[in-house]
């Protein structure tokens, strides 16, 4: 039985240590005030701390296990990053602070939008965006205003890859714009013939991730840049897939206007199982005028502002796309990727991308020895690589979700599955840089041991997990109950 | 292999459309539709009396995995919607062809002037997909 | 190598197995005039210790000020137990919960944390929280007008404020939704710092967004407004401060039906200041609208064997399914912000949280009588406040505020012309559980020096 922190609340237990009830003086009208107290658990001290360690311990974590989770970089974040976010000189600052007295902080700010521009290429980074999610919609908001002030409000579509990202056609309806997919060709680059079909005088930009998220670099990517310029629309770089090229390719040399970047998957932010990340953006010069506020820049040589700190209107920023948040966006994510960064240098962040892509390949070619088939073999693999279980689907009936669960057995966090969804029954694979070798064979063992299992008894795998604190969970009875929290029925 | 009944017409969007006798049609998703869907959980039902033209969305059906949209196969107004569905989308899975229709509308103009598939091509439709 | 454990025996094992000569042929497919073969400018790399000590540096730079500003951000105690747990390693370093038998532990925390928030705000259901308090509410107003009937018929889409809505917010709600032809227009201010209680009889809009206490800490006339909305259909967003909940009236109960919606950020339970994020933002609403709600939501279920567990559920709603129909372009939440306000409730409890929130508003009651003690200072606005306050100087704010930081190392609240020219002598003061007698005692002889100047 799994209980809730309500199912161990007591009335009366929680006599606070944090703060011992006293008389108040309390001016407020009876009718602005709640009759009865809020169905909070009423727990002592130590049964919170117990209970939400035992939580804990029914994760998989990166602290505890291999994720080899294509398209999200679950790599080591150093602790060390961590640290030096959590100072207490960095956390007790308010988001208002004057400028004079923040120096420490936009120091961060600036340093680290330094080594942005460098590593990309882009003439100017901003740290404002909470999400890459936030990051494509604030670039794609650049770019709606950009062509705006070209006078050019009638572009209003913009093209996607059909194995694009989900958040890529959600950014961009959520800007205003009408979204176009266009296919890939067999060797599953983008269909360049489609793409020239697409582009029109309506066209307002192309958003590409590359490596795309096949886990393939695009290989005419120079020539697509071009033809989008050509037919006058601008470039949008999803940076979900910085890690195979970081220290290495830029994304402005490959003809992006517009980027965005996860500093929580190539950038030393953990997952902290679901966030927080960031996503800051990056654009090229004509661009500029159009970033969100704030912004921090050098007013003399010595001190260093933040413009926008305090909201003054679109009066005061007539050209801004705006404001994505109550304030600078996630500040202690920043200092993570400013520690990572100074950790690494520009040699070690050249190292990330040729060991997450050695890596890969390596993982691939085993599999592939080992009989597994790649969606693409006769391309190389980035930092990641996607197979297709179709074969062991045929021949055994299991799915690429029954290989997921049983890798749980195993110990594995399993790859990102079903995604991209033109390869059917399909894992994405991504081991990063940061996984022993060791540990890179073992799950290969793992993945050739399943198959076998599956051979022999296919329930093995459908009826997998077998050793995890739950099996699978009935999700039709999920949504058709809709039990959302305690006393929610 | 899913079932196409003979008497219906069919869309490309895996709609199946029914002629009754009092001029209107009923609509529903094919077989076909419902087991690409899996576990059907929730749908949402047009409002009465809403005009629709051919190819406008007119509801959406959810399953656990996925959600799509039914598109209006004709154009026409709405005259009675399948509430049951509301408690019951469990019926959209049951009994695809029955009691899982979603709603009927009195069309602008007769069916065979339309683009409708008949049950052959929507087989063959169906067949290469 | 730093954080890679390859040794070049490993390498040299991993490019023979591969059948490759060296790391180079594997970017092969990358025309090689993209190929740099070292980025310019990029620092050398540094130990732990160096980096950490420098960062330190920077941490310490500015001379740390005694916090009496508030305007979003709130200098609160967080109990020595919540950034413990919540930095544990199972929390801190695992995936969005996807793979649900793997992440049993997130997803019940979560589910515990929805039921937190419902138990605060009066609402049935709750996600699993959004980026911040400002993105909360551009979704609940993007929210409000897809569950809108009239919305469908309207020819403009648009969306009323109450006056007093923190200028950031209504700002950031601005960018969020001007991509979909919404119009956000706001009430007129009263001289007492609330809405001016002249609503519109015609044309009523298709959603009322209330903040309770409002940017001035005055508390609206919410179950007149409320009642407003509810007799002209209008859907009610109320934007609250999550810790005022202990005390004042949940959303929920304002007037006869109760708000549809309710929005905020959840920085007051856990979460340090940290130059205004990380922080996580809360949506809760009424059971009724639960499809239209955007982000990660947890239910509980059985699983194979009959055992309680807990999914992520209605995914059909988001990006990575619905693609561009999806409800919001949402993919994360907060999750380890939720951590700590789940431990922070759960520590608390409800009268622990009552406390805290006894105690900021008579701190700032306290703060308020010293300020006003002094000659030429007054209360701007008269009526009941939460935990915040307008002080009214005989001089521009701004000046005495950056005399105070530089000669008494105190935030002094934040300087209202900033946002209302018209407000050029005010601040906003708050005083929270933490400041203590002293402290607000230094305050205000700091305060009257100041201007006896």
């Amino acid at each position: 039985m799994m209980h809730t922190i309500y199912d161990k609340s007591k009335g009366g237990r929680n006599v606070s240590a944090q703060a011992r009830t006293r008389e108040h003086r309390l001016d407020i009208p009876d009718s602005q005030l709640r009759e009865t107290p809020p169905n909070l658990p009423e727990v002592a001290e130590l049964t919170a701390v117990r209970h939400y360690t035992s939580l804990s311990q029914k994760n998989f974590s990166i602290d505890t296990r291999f994720y080899p989770l294509g398209s999200c970089t679950m790599k080591y974040n150093p602790r060390a990053a961590h640290k030096a976010a959590m100072h207490e000189g960095f956390l007790g600052r308010h988001p208002l602070l004057p400028d004079e007295f923040d120096q420490g902080f936009l120091k961060v700010r600036m340093e680290l939008e330094a080594h942005l521009k460098r590593l990309t290429g882009m003439a100017a980074v901003s740290l404002t965006p909470m999400a890459g999610a936030q990051g494509e919609f604030a670039g794609l908001s650049i770019i709606r205003a950009y062509l705006n002030a070209q006078e050019q409000e009638t572009r209003d579509e913009i093209l996607v890859p059909e194995a694009a990202h989900g958040t890529n056609p959600a950014s961009a309806v959520m800007c205003g714009f009408k979204v176009r997919e266009i296919p890939l060709v067999a060797s599953g680059d983008i269909d360049e013939q489609a793409l020239l079909a697409a582009l029109s005088e309506r066209t307002a930009g192309l958003m590409l991730t590359n490596p795309s998220t096949c886990g393939l670099f695009e290989q005419r990517i120079c020539e697509i840049a071009q033809h989008v310029h050509d037919a006058g629309g601008l470039l949008y770089y999803d940076g979900a897939n910085l890690n195979a090229i970081i220290g290495r390719v830029r994304p402005a040399d490959m003809g992006f206007d517009v980027i965005h970047m996860n500093l929580h998957k190539t950038f030393a932010t953990p997952h902290g199982g679901g966030g927080p990340g960031a996503g800051p953006i990056g654009v090229v010069e004509r661009l500029k005028p159009f970033l969100p506020m704030p912004y921090a820049r050098y007013r003399d040589n010595a001190s260093i502002e933040l413009e926008g700190r305090f909201e003054q209107g679109l009066a005061a920023h007539p050209s801004s796309m705006g404001r994505l948040s109550a304030f600078g966006g996630n500040a202690g994510v920043l200092i993570r990727a400013l520690a990572y960064v100074r950790l690494l240098g520009g040699e070690g962040l050249r190292r990330v991308s040729e060991h997450a892509v050695l890596a890969a390949a390596y993982v691939a070619k085993r599999l592939s020895e080992a009989g597994f088939d790649l969606a693409w073999p006769d391309r190389r693999v980035t930092h990641e690589f996607v197979i297709s279980l179709k074969k062991q689907h045929r021949d055994h009936g299991v799915t690429a979700l029954d290989f997921a669960k049983r890798l749980l057995d195993y110990g594995f966090h399993p790859p990102t599955n079903y995604f991209p969804l033109l390869v059917p029954e399909c894992f994405l694979i991504e081991p990063t840089e940061t996984e022993p070798i060791e540990e890179l064979d073992a799950f290969v063992e793992a993945m050739i041991a399943i198959r076998d299992e599956a051979a022999k008894d296919a329930d093995l795998l459908k009826e997998a997990p077998h050793d995890l604190p739950v099996s699978r969970l009935d999700e039709v009875r999920a949504v058709k109950e809709l039990d959302l929290g305690v006393g929610s029925d | 292999m899913s079932e196409v009944p003979d008497n219906l017409y069919y869309t490309e969007t895996h709609e199946w459309v029914r002629e009754e006798p009092d001029g209107s049609v009923t609509v529903g998703i094919t077989d076909y539709a419902q087991d690409a869907l899996g576990d059907v959980v929730h749908v949402e039902l047009p409002e009465l009396e809403a005009e629709f033209v051919a190819g406008e969305e007119s509801c959406v059906v959810e399953s656990v995995k996925a959600a799509s949209e039914l598109y209006a196969p004709t154009t026409g107004v709405i005259t009675e919607v399948n509430e049951t569905l509301e408690s019951r989308p469990e019926l959209v899975n049951e009994d695809p062809y029955g009691a899982g229709w979603f709603f009927r509308l009195i069309p602008e103009e007769s069916l065979a002037a339309s683009e409708l598939l008949d049950a052959a091509s929507y087989e063959d439709m169906v067949e290469d997909e | 190598m730093p954080y890679i454990p390859h040794t070049s025996d490993c390498v040299d094992t991993m490019l023979g197995r591969i059948g490759v000569p060296g790391v180079d042929t594997l970017f092969d497919e990358i025309p090689t005039d993209l190929q740099l073969e070292r980025i310019k400018e990029l620092p050398e790399g540094q130990d732990e210790l160096t980096m950490l000590r420098e960062l330190a540096e920077l941490a310490n730079l500015d001379p740390k000020l005694t916090c009496f500003a508030g305007g979003g951000s709130y200098d609160h105690h967080i109990p020595a137990a919540v950034w413990d747990i919540t930095g544990r390693g199972e929390f801190m370093t695992s995936y969005t919960p996807y793979q649900a038998e793997a992440s049993q532990g997130t997803l019940q925390l979560l589910y515990e944390y929805q039921s937190m928030m419902c138990a605060l705000t009066g609402q049935e259901v709750s996600n699993a929280s959004v980026y911040d308090g400002a993105t909360a509410l551009a979704e609940s107003i993007l929210m409000a007008i897809r569950s809108s009937r009239r919305a469908k018929r309207a020819e403009q889409l648009e969306v009323l404020t109450a006056a007093g809505l923190h200028p950031h917010y209504l700002a950031a709600a601005r960018t969020c939704v001007s991509g979909q032809n919404i119009r956000l227009r706001s009430l007129e201010l009263g001289e007492q710092g609330i809405s001016r209680h002249a609503l519109p009889d015609d044309n009523p809009p298709l959603a009322l967004i209330v903040q309770q206490p409002n940017v001035f800490g005055r508390l609206e006339d919410i179950d007149r407004l409320a009642n407003w909305a509810a007799e002209r259909d209008v859907m009610l967003i109320a934007l609250v401060n999550p810790l005022s909940l202990a005390l004042l009236k949940p959303p929920g109960s304002w007037g006869e039906q109760g708000a549809d919606i309710v929005c905020g950020d959840g920085q007051p339970l856990g979460v340090p200041m940290a130059s205004g994020g990380p922080t996580h933002g809360f949506i809760t609403c009424r059971k009724s609208l639960v499809r239209q709600l955007p982000g990660r939501i947890v239910a509980r279920t059985l699983d194979t064997q009959g055992r309680t567990g807990f999914v992520l559920t209605l995914q059909a709603r988001e990006q990575h399914i619905r693609r561009a129909k999806a409800t919001s372009n949402i993919c994360t939440n907060q999750g380890l912000l939720v951590t700590a306000s789940t431990l922070y409730l759960s520590i608390m409890g409800a009268n622990g949280l009552k406390e805290v929130a006894a105690r900021c508003h008579e701190h700032t009651l306290t703060l308020a009588d010293s300020l006003c003690a002094i000659e030429g200072v007054k209360r701007r606005f008269e009526g009941p406040v939460f935990h915040e306050a307008v002080i009214e100087l005989p001089r521009p704010a701004q000046e005495v505020a950056d005399a105070l930081a530089r000669e008494a190392g105190i935030f002094a609240g934040i300087s209202l012309g900033h946002w209302y020219p018209e407000l050029e002598n005010c601040l906003l003061v708050c005083a929270t559980e933490k400041r203590t007698a002293s402290e607000i005692d230094a305050y205000a002889r700091a305060l009257a020096e100041v201007l006896a100047k």
